[in-house]
């Protein structure tokens, strides 16, 4: 095995964001991965029918510009109605957006934007099934 | 380099076949780099297509559980959102090298929280649902970081082999025939000047033949001419010699030698 070494400075170690519907959210705050800085600002978003999109947008844009956030969870509806355009034209590598079903919406991997991406370059073409 | 003056000399012929083998070495070089990249990212990107599709079911699964929880506990929601405060999970990245690129992998890092609500949660009633509600969603958790780190080295080989491609193909289809042509135009060249001094070589020593023969032509004639005039003197002198002699017998006097 080649190398290993810690290629972020300061605490080494960064933090899971997520944006999803209260059930996604709820879920994932359990097992820990929720901060709360002295600001006020949090690393997860709780969307529902009446989160304006420009929060929905906002946040997402915040989320990208933390540096110590390398993962963003993306309730695939909330990603589908509000924010594929950003994601289609994100290219970064981190963070990383991950897609992931809400307890209604099943997941659709023809959906995902990295998956299709990987789709066509394996196969040439989108996926079919 | 493009547009400067070539100068048609061995030394330059020389010095631009060491750049045409150093470019040659490089391409294969980039090429086997490349290559290797390659095959690495299909691995990844079958691996990230498979993962992902279990993915799917797997935090519908987890889902039910919330719904489960929220049920037995009541006001469960709010109070796990009030609950937040620093993250006990966290991500470390180490990075592997393939091929000369650095590839990053994230781990889970769990760590222990002295005043962390989370655990007071289902204190009073459907603790049990919610404990279980947390390790369905600490397991698609750690298959998510999963796919997260694939993702990340996904995005990152795409775009190293997309340089490294494109460098490949410059020296290939750029760099490369570019320095072949200096070689041969060099090469003629030489050649050609070459050619040049053998038949400018081959004439002088033509001339330079013709030249001593008509020499020697000269030269000759020139002695035959003098030999011709020696002899033609001669016979002239003879003749008037021959002149004198001819006449003793006619000649009146012909005085005794005895007296």
């Amino acid at each position: 095995m080649a190398s290993k070494k810690l290629i972020r400075k300061g605490e080494g170690s960064s933090l899971i964001s997520i944006i999803g519907d209260e059930d996604t959210v709820t879920g994932f705050l359990l097992t820990g991965i929720g901060e709360r800085n002295t600001k006020g600002e949090t690393n997860f978003l709780i969307v529902d029918s009446t989160t304006p999109q420009k929060t929905i947008e906002e946040t997402f844009k915040r989320f990208l510009k933390t540096p110590n956030i390398s993962v963003i969870l993306i309730n695939q509806h909330i990603a589908e109605k509000e924010l594929r355009p950003f994601i289609n034209e994100y290219d970064g590598i981190i963070p990383t957006i991950l897609e992931i079903p809400s307890k209604d919406v099943p997941y659709d991997p023809k959906k995902d934007t990295v998956l299709q991406k990987a789709t066509k370059l394996l196969y040439g073409q989108e996926s079919q099934d | 380099m493009s547009g400067g003056i070539i100068v048609t000399s061995l030394a330059t012929k020389q010095a631009f076949q060491a750049k045409l083998k150093a470019a040659k070495k490089g391409h294969e070089l980039l090429k086997r780099k490349c290559d290797a990249l390659k095959a690495r990212f299909r691995v990844i990107m079958l691996e990230l297509l498979d993962t992902k599709k279990n993915m799917g079911q797997q935090a519908q699964e987890a889902l039910l559980f919330v719904a489960k929880a929220a049920y037995a506990a009541g006001d469960f929601h709010q109070k796990v959102k009030d609950s937040v405060r620093r993250a006990t999970i966290r991500l470390d990245m180490t990075s592997e090298n393939i091929a000369g690129v650095s590839l990053p992998t994230l781990h889970l890092r769990e760590s222990e929280d002295a005043d962390s609500n989370l655990g007071q949660i289902g204190i009073d009633r459907g603790g049990q649902t919610i404990a279980r509600c947390r390790e369905k969603f600490r397991e698609l958790l750690d298959l998510l970081v999963k796919i997260a780190t694939l993702q990340t080295s996904f995005v990152t080989l795409d775009q190293v082999i997309r340089v490294t491609n494109r460098r490949v193909n410059a020296l290939e289809y750029v760099v490369i025939p570019r320095f072949q042509g200096v070689v041969d135009y060099v090469s003629q060249e030489i050649e050609e000047m070459e050619r040049e001094d053998y038949f400018r070589l081959k004439k002088v020593i033509d001339m330079k033949r013709k030249a001593n023969l008509a020499d020697d032509l000269a030269r000759d004639a020139k002695k035959a001419a003098m030999i011709k005039d020696y002899e033609d003197q001669q016979k002239k002198q003879g003749q008037e010699e021959d002149g004198q002699e001819e006449n003793i017998l006619d000649e009146g006097e012909d005085p005794d030698i005895i007296v």
